[in-house]
């Protein structure tokens, strides 16, 4: 038997008394979310990225600018005139990382929302009702499990072209397996709780209980799951643009920059740095933030 | 060998004296106990101010609902009060004459399970589940005596016999018992090393009323052997009746009233106490009807200037809500902590 | 005469396990007349609270006939039975994990009257919350308090709010009272038994503390392992116990009078496995009063004195012995 302090068990009184605060569980999330500083500041990070990704529209002028040509500014070194240097087309390098932010931050947060959305109804059927149902689509998205996702994302992007539309629904479909596996755990854990037997006692539909009851109450893992898909979508997107399958020139996609500077990377460093402290910082804040839901979500991490 | 044997026997003798050479009548005294927890959101006050004596082989019986203090206070003898947030704001706790709040880890780690041992509620998160239960319990044995691991798996098995497990389940897995099993190998655990003083906290709550009769028959017996003193925490006033020899009832981290069994049960003080009895069915009488307690449990969060009870009181006056009542002492034993005393002709209904 | 509300016929619910089959509820029968309370006793393991859903259908019985209002509601389907639901309602054991900790006091008193639909208007639908609430007692500030925030005897009367939202006939309280303080058990017991005077309701209630069922029920029905074990009206239970596990029952109830020296019935052993068992008496390995008979077939319900039915061969006619067996 242990003497330490984890075998004290039931301070249940305790936590009783503490939960005598006027607070619906939003509040009570983000006043749990407010306490980890690193969360916090990815926040801020990433509300200063999507303000650049808006502005920049604004600061510079697309034509020109973004994806003209200039053949006499070609390469330039970072001045103060343009701090990251121009490119091999003369186009100043701060402007379009900037404005690349807007294909990252795109991608990331509408792949992911398909990814979220189908494999959600999908995790939460099957997860529900158990039995023939569950097995049946199960099957299924262990068939597209056993695919790389890169794989798929390849193979659906070489069918039917590269484009900015495609890349988006490429990367969401393919993580949508994923996601059906981690709701339907989540969503079994809560289909055995009392209150949803409580809503089906008073005559509640199975609809109605689904997205009702189990969902909301299942979210936490799935919304967790999201957040780190955003970070590993940028990734990806920019690994598939760098491949030449991902957003097609000239749109500024970090990753598609990266590619245009490899050839320079000797002589002009500058080029791929740009971009790559552009996708490290978004990608870092995401992270942040995901670890702070996960923290904020995670009932046991309560004091 | 034989060498070893002996200087093993010294070691095998039955009392505390063994363990420290006390022989004070107290072998525990608790003076004027204050917890709190600090924690971002607000302070509770958890003990507020509890005196406890317990005598040598006595059996004490705290008795309170849930958010009373009474775990909260036990852990604090062993010194397992979390902190943070757990804060032992003042008081004194005297084991076997040591002042526990002066003790180095050390010295703690040799008082617990040596000469306090405590035994949980829910037996299914007291046990390891990976270790055999023999094993388990010589390790307590070997923790504290100098014995070979030969010598204290013989102990061990003894212990389960004296707890009614044949010896031959040593070799078992905790979860191949079923849930009293598993509590009389926690009592085993418990009482290997002849513990001074043993609290069992709600000992038998989470098991069904059959065993729990088992149970107790057990920890009845056991303590007529053993001679350790215990505290019985439980909210089962028929729990206390059966096994306690002294009661103290706890409300809001005070003690309201505390005596002998006869005098609490027969004799009851303090209006709380007698709000627990008449919340009672009575189970010789069907159709008498329940009183209970009006109002809700209440907010360890909130500090009071008078009398905690008094929302709840059917007797309170203006005077109870002025300062926190003295103790009323109404013999050698019985003190009351109530107000409506001070007036020498009031008395609760229930008793003498 | 006497108006039957409820008939449950040979109840019978199996789980398939990896061991074999779990024979939780293994025919059971009992009627309930309207207005009245049967208490269904028993520890872990008896099969109680299965018996409860199962009469509710909230599990799907494996055989065995429910019959509510003269109506075989055991194989209605299931928008049929939804609808029979308006009827028939449950009060959980425990007030913690039966309320969606997402939703409000009012959102979960109102669940039932929406989902029903048995009102429309959003203000009557208020109004309505509002009635019962007061009705069992809570105040009208916690109308937008979230579960956590209320302690358990709250929590308990928003259960029973729910439970009443619909004017049930017949409500199966499942351990309503296990989980709460000793003050607050009595409180929800008193409103309990008040509604039912007010509202004319009949109730199954299901727990394993025998004091309380005491105070409670007409009659009392003892389950162990599946079966129906004594079935008498109360005071007849309580005065003269036959089945050996129901005096076992009553003499390990700890009694709080300290001048009454009890006669404790120690039963040896543990329950067995409710899997796989044989064709003997279920508590024959247990019982301290067995003979022959009691190993070879399971002892059918019988009624041995009027109203007072036992499933038991009596070998030593332990019951005259033991009047006063165990308890006094």
């Amino acid at each position: 038997m242990r003497y330490n302090k984890k075998s004290t068990a039931s301070l249940k009184s305790t936590n009783v008394a503490l939960q005598y605060r006027k607070q619906s569980r939003a509040n009570m999330l983000w006043r749990q979310f407010k306490k980890n500083k690193g969360a916090v500041s990815g926040l801020v990070l990433i509300v200063v990225i999507i303000l650049i990704a808006v502005a920049s529209n604004f600061i510079w002028d697309y034509d020109t600018q973004i994806t003209g040509m200039n053949s006499l500014e070609r390469l330039l070194s970072p001045s103060l005139s343009h701090p990251f240097g121009t490119d091999h087309m003369g186009r100043d390098v701060l402007a379009r990382v900037c404005y690349g932010a807007r294909y990252s931050l795109l991608i990331g947060f509408s792949a992911v929302s398909i990814s979220m959305i189908f494999g959600a109804i999908i995790g939460s059927i099957a997860g529900y009702y158990g039995g023939r149902v569950e097995s049946i689509i199960m099957r299924i998205v262990e068939l597209f499990l056993m695919i790389p996702a890169i794989l798929l994302v390849i193979i659906f992007v070489s069918v039917f072209g590269t484009s900015l539309l495609n890349l988006i629904i490429g990367l969401g479909a393919s993580t949508i397996p994923h996601f059906a596996r981690n709701a339907r755990a989540s969503v079994m854990t809560v289909r055995g709780s009392e209150f949803v037997e409580a809503a089906k006692a008073v005559g509640a539909s199975d609809l109605r209980i689904i997205f009702d009851h189990v969902l909301p109450n299942a979210f936490s893992p799935i919304l967790v799951q999201a957040t780190t898909r955003i970070a590993s979508c940028i990734i990806d997107a920019a690994a598939f643009s760098f491949l030449g399958l991902g957003v097609p020139a000239p749109l500024p996609e970090w990753g598609a920059m990266l590619a245009d500077a490899r050839q320079f990377l000797r002589d002009h460093p500058n080029l791929t740095v740009a971009p790559g402290v552009a996708i490290m910082l978004t990608v870092f804040a995401v992270n942040l933030i995901g670890d702070g839901l996960r923290d904020a979500l995670d009932p046991k991490l309560k004091k | 060998m034989r060498l070893l044997e002996r200087c093993a026997n010294d070691a095998i003798s039955t009392n505390s004296e063994r363990n420290t050479g006390f022989e004070g009548e107290n072998v525990l005294e608790v003076k004027d106990l204050r917890i709190r927890y600090e924690t971002e959101d607000a302070v509770v006050y958890a003990v507020n101010g509890v005196n406890l004596t317990l005598k040598r082989q006595c059996t004490l019986g705290l008795v309170g609902e849930t958010g009373a203090g009474k775990t909260t206070t036990v852990l604090s003898l062993l010194r397992l009060v979390p902190s943070p947030p757990g804060v032992i704001a003042s008081g004194e706790i005297i084991v076997n004459g040591r002042n526990v709040m002066q003790m180095s880890s050390r010295e703690l780690q040799q008082m617990r399970g040596n000469e306090i041992a405590m035994i949980f509620q829910d037996p299914m998160t007291s046990l390891n589940p990976v270790m055999r239960v023999g094993d388990q319990i010589a390790e307590s044995i070997r923790k504290h005596e100098k014995v070979s691991k030969k010598e204290s798996l013989e102990r061990a098995k003894e212990t389960l016999l004296k707890v009614g497990i044949t010896a031959d389940r040593a070799n078992d897995y905790p979860h191949q018992f079923s849930g009293g099993m598993k509590q009389r190998v926690v009592i085993a655990i418990a009482l290997a090393c002849n513990p001074t003083i043993l609290i069992a906290d709600e000992p038998t709550t989470a098991l069904d009323v059959t065993i729990q009769a088992q149970v107790l028959e057990m920890m009845k017996a056991l303590k007529d052997e053993y001679k350790t003193a215990t505290i019985m925490i439980t909210h089962d006033l028929g729990i206390v009746a059966e096994t306690c020899d002294e009661v103290a009832v706890m409300y809001a981290g005070r003690i309201v009233e505390r005596g002998t069994l006869r005098e609490v049960f027969k004799e009851t003080k303090h209006p709380y106490t007698e709000g627990l009895f008449n919340s009672l069915p009575d189970i010789n009488d069907r159709k008498s009807e329940l009183r209970p307690i009006k109002g809700q449990t209440p907010d360890p969060m909130k500090t009071y200037p008078g009398c905690v009870f008094v929302e709840r009181c059917p007797y309170a006056v203006d005077a109870c809500f002025e300062g926190y009542p003295d103790e009323v002492q109404f013999s050698d034993t019985h003190y009351a902590a109530c107000k409506g005393y001070n007036d020498k002709s009031f008395h609760i209904m229930r008793g003498g | 005469m006497c108006d039957v509300l409820l008939e449950v016929q040979d109840l019978k619910k199996f789980f398939k396990t990896s061991k074999g089959m779990l024979h939780a509820v293994d025919g059971v029968s009992f009627t309930i007349e309207r207005g009245k309370t049967l208490g269904i006793v028993g520890e872990s393991g008896c099969g109680k609270t299965t018996t409860g859903r199962a009469i509710l259908r909230l599990v799907e019985p494996t055989s065995g006939k429910i019959v509510f209002e003269g109506k075989d509601i055991s194989k209605l389907r299931k928008r049929e039975m939804r609808k029979q639901r308006q009827n028939m309602q449950l009060i959980f054991q425990d007030p913690f994990s039966s309320l969606d900790p997402r939703k409000t006091v009012s959102q979960l008193i109102r669940e039932p009257i929406v989902v029903n639909k048995l009102i429309r208007d959003k203000r009557l639908i208020e109004a309505r919350v509002k009635e019962l609430m007061e009705l069992v007692g809570m105040a009208e500030r916690f109308y937008n308090s979230y579960p956590h925030e209320l302690d358990g005897g709250r929590r308990q009367r928003i259960g029973i709010a729910r439970a009443l939202a619909i004017n049930p006939k017949f409500i199966v309280c499942d351990e309503p009272v296990s989980a709460l303080d000793v003050s607050i058990q009595a409180q929800i017991l008193n409103l309990l038994k008040e509604l039912q005077h007010k509202l004319k309701l009949t109730y199954i209630f299901i727990t394993h503390d025998l004091s309380v069922v005491n105070y409670f029920a007409d009659e009392i029905a003892v389950m162990y392992l599946g079966k129906l074990v004594e079935k008498a009206p109360t005071e007849e239970i309580f005065a003269h116990p036959i089945h050996p596990y129901t005096q076992a029952l009553l003499s390990a109830i700890p009694n709080t009078d300290i001048d009454i020296k009890m006669e404790r019935i120690l039963i040896k052993g543990e329950v067995s496995s409710p899997v796989n068992l044989p064709d003997a008496c279920r508590f024959a390995k247990r019982c301290n009063y067995t003979s022959e008979i009691c190993e070879k077939k399971d002892p059918e319900l019988r009624e041995i004195f009027p109203q007072h039915f036992v499933a038991c061969y009596c070998p030593h006619n332990h019951y005259c012995k033991n009047a006063d067996g165990g308890i006094k």
